[in-house]
């Protein structure tokens, strides 16, 4: 029974104008202009205009999203519609006003160019129709979106989400795929940074037809993968190694560096994910940890005359790791019986403390104050001096292969299950027998360790270190990659970080708005998906549900509390 | 000479002066439930006792040895386990990791096994949800869970807070039923209730406790018939 019941005015309204006030507000400061300097798909579309087009997309997916199945899809679409054009009311406002009045004198980012981008080249008043028009598609966009039966628009959403990040990519996958393809295949493909419209609707058929193939064979590689035997398994590892080996080989300089980049903040991010994930302990000064690694390799190593003893970096980085545990353990003491609110104002303090000391006048004799410390070496293996990112990476590769271990093995002893108790309940853990003291000293102390030896590695990776390379920015990029990534979840670490890292070096345009971006991305994260790009709890579950029948079979089975 | 002796104990939130000289005893194989309405000072009582706070004032002895001065953890090792209020069963691990929690200072696996196997001879339906996630199950069921999760370190005296609290009549009565097999199997009891009918029924002593103090004390059959118990606890006018 196809009903066209009541439109429902108000909620149209309320969705379109919403969407129209976000993609006002990207307007006005200015992200939508920067932003329109990349083009995804060459002549097509560009990421300002894919941030202005997703707000009404959006909304008229969400116009429709409750609406029951009665519901003809031509009274859908029109709702589409409907909302579309409420949505492109705010950017006319915006346009006329600048017509009218010099907003600049207020909103600096309120440029002619800004307002060409939205008419679309085309002057105001044809402008104003096209602004009514594409809202109009979007919306309408949106509500075909939800029309679609489940699969297809997984497959749909999939292949676009593909092609536009693909396109977003660009220059990046001009920079690999050169010395792999020639310059001719790059001319074929891409033109001025971005996809062809060809080669993106390629990539697109390309990716959905995978997705579709992936969707069919999933249970049986799944299988397949579960019941791979000890040789395959470790054949499979030692591939991924070769990849990961010869990976800044294939990527050059620029893109090592940036590996590196993220290298050391998944160092980081497993080291918190020690106090934050596991034992529940809101970190929010590990920047210290960070700090007092680096400036003790400096100190230590440098040939400056701020330099001690100009030893070895092998010599020193354990110095580094052990002193930086320290730190956490002289930090673990005063605020054992603080929790959660307390707890992160004081440790936030910590790092600060940290950072002002290494500015203040006072230490300067010592670590150089403003002018930090200069002349660090690279670390050196026989000849062999890992100089520039490609040899760095190494290093770093090696930290996080260390520390990934070390985490898993934590995570899985009796000591992971004491912080998982005394993150759950304090008071609860005690009661079980478990000292909670010493949980909290030894997490603390033990996260503290991998955080060390970023600051290491990073210090002699640039050769000097300032106190500024060490703001609270560390410590709040650390603590959101791993909350994007999943709380306690060692892929989450990795995920988070190419997820907060390595996008933003890539896309530079983001660099500006980073804390916007991060803030927004939280935001959606917590209530699209609270519990991480790449969960552990949900995982640790899925593996339960399938050693069910072992323990029923086993009948009242001695279920291993010691076994480590 | 009695397992658990609370002489003049005196315990402070800050300022806040919550138990001002409580003495109580329990011997081995009762059940003493301590009973007063809210804010009384039953949690306190049971925190203090189970070494989550210090006493300022006053000594706890149990089994001949003052334990004032030990930390919960320690405790539990000693031979008390303490069953939260509100339950505080481990809401992300399910019910078996609950269970194996319970036991976690013990190493003996045989017994573990043994125990587990009795929880779940006691509570039936904990083991049909052996691998379900504990958050996701009932208000009684989660009781239940906080239960056998204390029997788990096999202790020699039980402290329970309120365990009726916010369950329906009918899982009242299996609890308290529970209560009192797990009673006759041995474990000691200090029962702390608001539900001072139901507590009454199965415990052989009790205590009144209001605004921090011992305002009474007798057999439960007794505390049962005194005109204030009944109207101020058990509603009778
Ligand atoms: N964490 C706390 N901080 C300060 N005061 C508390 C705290 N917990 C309990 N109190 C106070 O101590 C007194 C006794 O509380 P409690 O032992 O929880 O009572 P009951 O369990 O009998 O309801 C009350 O006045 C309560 O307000
Ligand atoms: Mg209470």
């Amino acid at each position: 029974m196809a009903k066209t019941g009541r439109i429902d005015w108000r909620q149209l309204i309320r969705y379109g104008l919403l969407a129209g006030v976000a993609a006002l507000y990207v307007s006005v400061i200015g992200m939508v202009e920067v932003f329109s300097q990349r083009s995804l798909i060459t002549g097509v579309l560009t990421l300002g205009q894919l941030l202005l087009f997703s707000a009404p997309v959006l909304a008229g997916y969400l116009a429709v999203y409750k609406d029951d199945e009665s519901q003809t899809a031509a009274f859908s679409l029109l709702k589409g519609v409907i909302t579309g054009l409420f949505s492109s009311l705010p950017l006319i406002a915006l346009v006329l006003l600048a017509n009218a009045v010099n907003l600049r004198a207020m909103f600096v980012n309120v440029s002619p160019a800004l307002i060409d981008i939205l008419v679309f080249g085309q002057g105001t008043a044809v402008g104003v129709l096209l602004l009514l028009l594409s809202g109009a598609i979007w919306g309408t966009l949106g509500v075909i979106i939800h029309l679609l039966p489940d699969k297809t628009r997984h497959v749909v959403l999939v292949g676009l989400s593909w092609t536009l990040g693909a396109g977003m990519l660009s220059e990046l996958l001009i920079q690999v795929f050169r010395p792999l393809f020639g310059s001719g295949f790059i001319r074929f493909v891409f033109q001025g940074g971005a996809l062809k419209l060809w080669a993106s609707i390629v990539v697109f058929i390309l990716v959905t037809l995978l997705d579709w193939y992936w969707s069919k064979r999933r249970e049986e590689v799944k299988t397949k993968m579960a019941n791979l035997n000890p040789t395959q398994r470790r054949a499979g590892m030692g591939v991924g190694l070769l990849i990961l080996l010869i990976l800044p080989w294939i990527l050059g300089t620029y893109l090592s560096e940036v590996l590196d980049n993220v290298g050391l903040f998944i160092l980081m991010g497993l080291g918190l994910n020690i106090a934050v994930g596991l034992a529940g302990l809101l970190d929010l000064g590990y920047v210290a940890t960070f700090a007092i690694g680096a400036y003790v390799m400096g100190l230590f190593t440098s040939t400056s005359s701020l330099g001690v003893g100009e030893l070895n970096f092998w010599i020193v980085l354990p110095i580094s790791i052990l002193a930086a545990m320290t730190a956490g353990f002289l930090l673990a003491l005063p605020v054992l019986h603080m929790r959660g609110d307390y707890l992160a104002i004081t440790t936030l303090g910590f790092g600060e403390i940290i950072r002002i000391l290494a500015l203040s006048d006072w230490l300067s004799p010592i670590i150089g104050g403003a002018q930090g410390i200069l002349a660090i070496p690279k670390p050196q293996i026989g000849s062999f001096v890992f100089r520039g990112p490609q040899e760095i990476y190494y290093l770093i590769l090696a930290g996080c292969i260390l520390a990934i271990f070390v985490s898993s093995r934590l995570n899985n002893s009796r000591t992971g299950r004491q912080w998982m108790a005394m993150r759950e309940d304090e008071d609860v853990a005690a009661a079980m027998g478990i000292d909670t003291t010493k949980s909290k000293v030894l997490a603390f102390t033990l996260s503290a360790a991998s955080g060390g030896l970023a600051g290491a590695i990073f210090a002699s990776k640039l050769g000097t270190i300032f106190p500024h390379s060490f703001n609270l920015l560390i410590s709040i990029n650390v603590l959101s990659l791993i909350i994007v990534g999943g709380m306690g979840s060692l892929p989450g670490v990795v995920v988070g970080a190419f997820a907060l890292v390595a996008l933003p070096e890539l896309l530079r345009e983001f660099a500006e708005y980073r804390l916007l971006l991060y803030g927004a991305l939280l935001i959606v994260m917590m209530l699209a998906r609270p519990e991480g790009l790449w969960p552990s709890a949900v995982r640790r579950r899925e593996l339960k549900g399938t050693e069910e029948e072992e323990i029923e079979g086993g009948e009242g089975a001695p279920v291993a509390v010691t076994a480590d | 000479m009695a397992l658990l002796e609370v002489n003049d104990v005196h315990a402070y939130y800050g300022y806040i002066h919550a138990l001002k000289g409580i003495s109580l005893t329990v011997e081995k194989g009762e059940i003493v439930t301590l009973i007063g309405g809210n804010g009384a000072g039953k949690t306190t009582t049971l925190r203090t006792i189970s070494g989550l706070l210090k006493p300022r004032h006053g000594s706890i002895i149990f089994e001949g040895e003052d334990i004032a001065q030990y930390r919960a953890h320690q405790l539990v090792a000693k031979g008390i386990s303490m069953v939260p209020e509100g339950r505080g069963i481990f809401a992300k691990l399910t019910v078996l990791e609950n269970l194996e929690m319970g036991a976690y200072l013990r190493k003996d696996k045989d017994g573990i096994a043994k125990d587990m196997k009795r929880v779940f001879e006691l509570f039936p339906r904990l083991a049909e949800r052996k691998n379900q996630v504990a958050g996701t199950m009932s208000g009684g069921e989660q009781q239940m869970l906080a239960i056998g999760r204390a029997l788990m370190s096999r202790p020699r005296l039980l402290l329970m807070d309120e365990p009726s609290m916010g369950l329906a009549p009918v899982l009242v009565e299996l609890i308290f039923d529970t209560i009192e097999e797990i009673n006759k199997a041995g474990t000691t009891v200090l029962l702390v209730e608001q539900n001072a009918h139901m507590a009454l029924q199965i415990a052989h002593r009790g205590y009144v406790l209001q605004t921090g103090e011992i305002v009474l004390s007798n057999t439960a059959k007794e505390l049962q018939k005194d005109p204030t118990v009944q109207k101020a606890y058990l509603g009778i006018e």
